[in-house]
C-alpha cells in the first residue's frame, strides 16, 4: 500500500467539534478479494450506530479497522484515541481474576478502585475475585462490557456481543448497554446480524453488503422501543434490503423486542 | 444377572475411596508375598534376587549408617545441577524462538537436529571432552533436559489463543505487556508438561550417567553392590530411583495446582 500505515490511536486527537469516527474512501483488500469498497462512514459523538450485514459482508473487517487491530491510513480512518471493543466471545484472560481482567492495560493509580466501580456498574460487584471460568455467558459478557467502559472510550465497538446469549439474557444486556450508553455517552458501533436488535437499540442503522453501505435508516423512535407499526415498517424495510421477505413472519404487536425471527440466516 | 451388576454399581458409589484404592494394592502385595516366599524357601537364591524383608533390613541399615542419605544427596545434586542448566537453556531458547520469527529461524532447526541424536549416544564424546568427573554427568543431564522444556514452551507460546492476543492489543497493551499478561501465562500449562518430562528424563539420564566411574551416588552404590553380588543393595537403589521419580511427579503436580488454579479442573476440586 502506498499510503503510510499507522495505528491512528496515538497521533490523532479529536477536535471538539467533529464527529467521533470519520471514514473516507476507505478500501481494504485481502489478496484479490476486496472486502471494503470506498467506504464513507461518519459516527457522531455519542451516536449509537448499528451495522447490519450477512456473514462475509465486511462488518468484522470494518470493526477491526476502527478498533485499531488492523492498521489503516490516518487520512482515511480517524477514530477517538480511547476505543474499546466488546467481542462476541468475551475473551477474558482465564488466568486473571475478574477485576484484573477489567484492569488490563489501565494506566495510572487506583486501578482496583476503577475496576471495581466499572464492575459495580454492570452489577458484578460480588464477582470481583473469581476466575473467569466460573462465570456464566451473560456474566462474562458483562465483565467484558465493564472492561470496555473502564477505559472511558470515545468509541465503543460491540462485535455481536449478544449473539451467543439466550433470549432473556440478551434482553437484559440490551437494557444494560442502553443505560451505560446514556450515562457515559460514547459513540457506539454495534455490529450485529439481528435486525430487531439493531432497530431496538440504535439511532441509525447501516446495512453493509459486499463491502458497501447498501442502506441507511435513521430511527427516531423514543426508547424503550415497543414493536409498534413504525418499528415494524423500519424492520421490514431493513429485512427487505437484506433480501429477507419479512411479510409473513411479522411478529405480533408488543412481542419481545428480540424475537429471533428478525435474525438473518446467512 | 442384572441385580448383581446393580449391586456392584451401588457399592462402588458407597464404598469410600480408600477401599477402592486398596483393591488396586492387592496384586502388588501378592507379588511381594510370592517373592518373599520364594526367597524364604530358597526357590529364589539370594545372589539372584534378595527377598523383600532382606531388602527392607538392608534399606534400614543403609539409612541408619548414613550411607544411603549421603549418596542420595550426591545423586540429587547431580540431577538438580543438570536440570538447572537444561531448564535455563531450554527456557531462554524457547523464548527466543517463540517470541520472534528470526529467533525461530535461527534456533528451531538446530534444536530439531539435536533431537535426532539420542543423548545417551553422546556419552563417549562427553567422556573424551570432560573426563570422568562430575562434568560429563551434569552435561548429559543438561543436554537431555533442554529439549522437552524447549519444545513444550515453544509450542505453548505459539499456541496461545490468537483472539486473546488480539483483545490485548485492542486494549492498548504494549508488546512487553502482551508477553507478560497474555503470552507467558497462556504458555504456562505447556511449560509445566515440559517440566514434568524434563524431570523424568533427568532421572533416567542420571542412572546412566552414574555408571561413568562414579565414586559417590546411587549409581556408585549399585556398581559396588554388583561387584559383591549384593542384590539386596541393588534393589534398595532401584526403589530409591523409583521414589525419586514419584517425588518429581508429585512436585510438578503441586506446582500445577498452584500455578494453574484458574483452570476449571482445579477450580472444581
Amino acid at each position: 500500500m502506498a499510503s503510510p500505515l499507522a495505528r491512528p490511536s496515538n497521533d490523532w486527537r479529536p477536535s471538539t467539534a467533529g464527529p467521533a469516527v470519520q471514514v473516507r474512501n476507505f478500501s481494504r483488500r485481502f489478496g484479490d478479494v476486496t472486502v471494503l469498497h470506498d467506504l464513507d462512514i461518519q459516527i457522531g459523538r455519542g451516536e449509537f450506530v448499528a451495522l447490519l450485514g450477512r456473514s462475509g459482508s465486511g462488518k468484522t473487517t470494518l470493526l477491526r479497522t476502527l478498533a485499531g487491530i488492523d492498521p489503516a491510513p490516518l487520512d482515511q480512518v480517524q477514530t477517538p484515541t480511547a476505543r474499546a471493543v466488546v467481542f462476541q466471545d468475551a475473551r477474558l484472560l482465564p488466568w486473571k481474576k475478574v477485576w484484573r481482567n477489567v484492569a488490563l492495560g489501565l494506566r495510572g493509580g487506583d486501578i482496583r478502585a476503577r475496576a471495581e466501580a466499572a464492575l459495580t456498574e454492570v452489577g458484578l460487584e460480588h464477582r470481583l475475585d473469581v476466575w473467569p471460568a466460573t462465570l456464566s455467558g451473560g456474566e462474562a459478557q458483562r465483565v467484558s462490557l465493564a472492561r470496555a467502559l473502564v477505559r472511558d472510550p470515545g468509541l465503543l465497538l460491540l462485535d455481536e456481543p449478544f449473539a451467543a446469549l439466550d433470549a432473556l439474557t440478551r434482553l437484559k444486556m440490551h437494557e444494560l448497554v442502553l443505560s451505560l450508553w446514556k450515562r457515559h455517552a460514547p459513540a457506539v458501533l454495534l455490529v450485529t446480524h439481528d435486525v430487531d436488535e439493531a432497530v431496538a437499540l440504535a439511532d441509525r442503522v447501516l446495512v453493509l453488503e459486499d463491502g458497501r453501505i447498501a442502506a441507511e435508516e435513521r430511527i427516531d423512535l423514543p426508547r424503550p422501543r415497543a414493536t409498534d407499526a413504525t418499528f415494524q415498517d423500519i424492520r421490514a424495510r431493513l429485512l427487505a434490503k437484506l433480501g429477507v421477505d419479512a411479510g409473513q413472519r411479522r411478529p405480533v404487536e408488543g412481542a419481545l423486542l428480540a424475537f429471533p425471527s428478525g435474525e438473518i440466516v446467512a | 444377572m442384572s441385580s448383581i451388576t446393580l449391586d456392584r454399581k451401588t457399592s462402588s458409589f458407597t464404598v469410600p475411596r480408600f477401599r477402592l484404592r486398596g483393591g488396586r494394592w492387592v496384586s502388588p502385595l501378592l507379588l511381594l508375598l510370592v517373592w518373599e516366599l520364594g526367597s524364604r524357601t530358597g526357590v529364589i537364591p539370594e545372589r539372584i534376587l534378595a527377598g523383600p524383608s532382606a531388602v527392607a533390613l538392608t534399606f534400614w541399615s543403609m539409612v541408619v549408617g548414613g550411607e544411603l542419605p549421603a549418596n542420595l544427596a550426591v545423586s540429587l545434586a547431580r540431577a538438580l545441577a543438570g536440570l538447572a542448566f537444561g531448564l535455563s537453556a531450554g527456557v531462554v531458547l524457547a523464548l527466543a524462538a517463540g517470541l520472534s520469527r528470526g529467533g525461530e529461524t535461527a534456533i528451531d532447526p538446530l534444536m530439531q537436529l539435536k533431537r535426532t541424536i539420542p543423548v545417551l549416544a553422546l556419552t563417549p564424546l562427553f567422556i573424551v571432552w570432560f573426563g570422568i568427573g562430575e562434568t560429563p554427568k551434569i552435561t548429559l543431564i543438561a543436554v537431555a533436559t533442554v529439549f522437552p522444556i524447549y519444545m513444550n514452551l515453544f509450542s505453548g507460546i505459539r499456541g496461545v489463543d490468537a483472539r486473546l492476543i488480539e483483545a490485548g492489543k485492542s486494549f492498548g497493551l504494549s508488546q512487553a505487556e502482551l508477553i507478560r499478561h497474555v503470552i507467558l501465562p497462556g504458555a504456562l500449562p505447556s511449560f509445566l508438561v515440559g517440566l514434568r518430562y524434563a524431570l523424568g528424563v533427568s532421572l533416567l539420564v542420571l542412572v546412566v550417567a552414574e555408571q561413568i566411574n562414579a565414586s559417590a551416588g546411587i549409581g556408585h552404590l549399585i556398581n559396588n553392590a554388583r561387584d559383591f553380588m549384593r542384590t539386596d543393595v541393588i534393589v534398595v537403589c532401584l526403589v530409591v530411583y523409583a521414589s525419586l521419580g514419584l517425588a518429581a511427579d508429585q512436585l510438578v503436580r503441586t506446582l500445577e495446582a498452584r500455578a494453574l488454579a484458574w483452570r476449571p479442573t482445579f477450580i472444581k476440586s
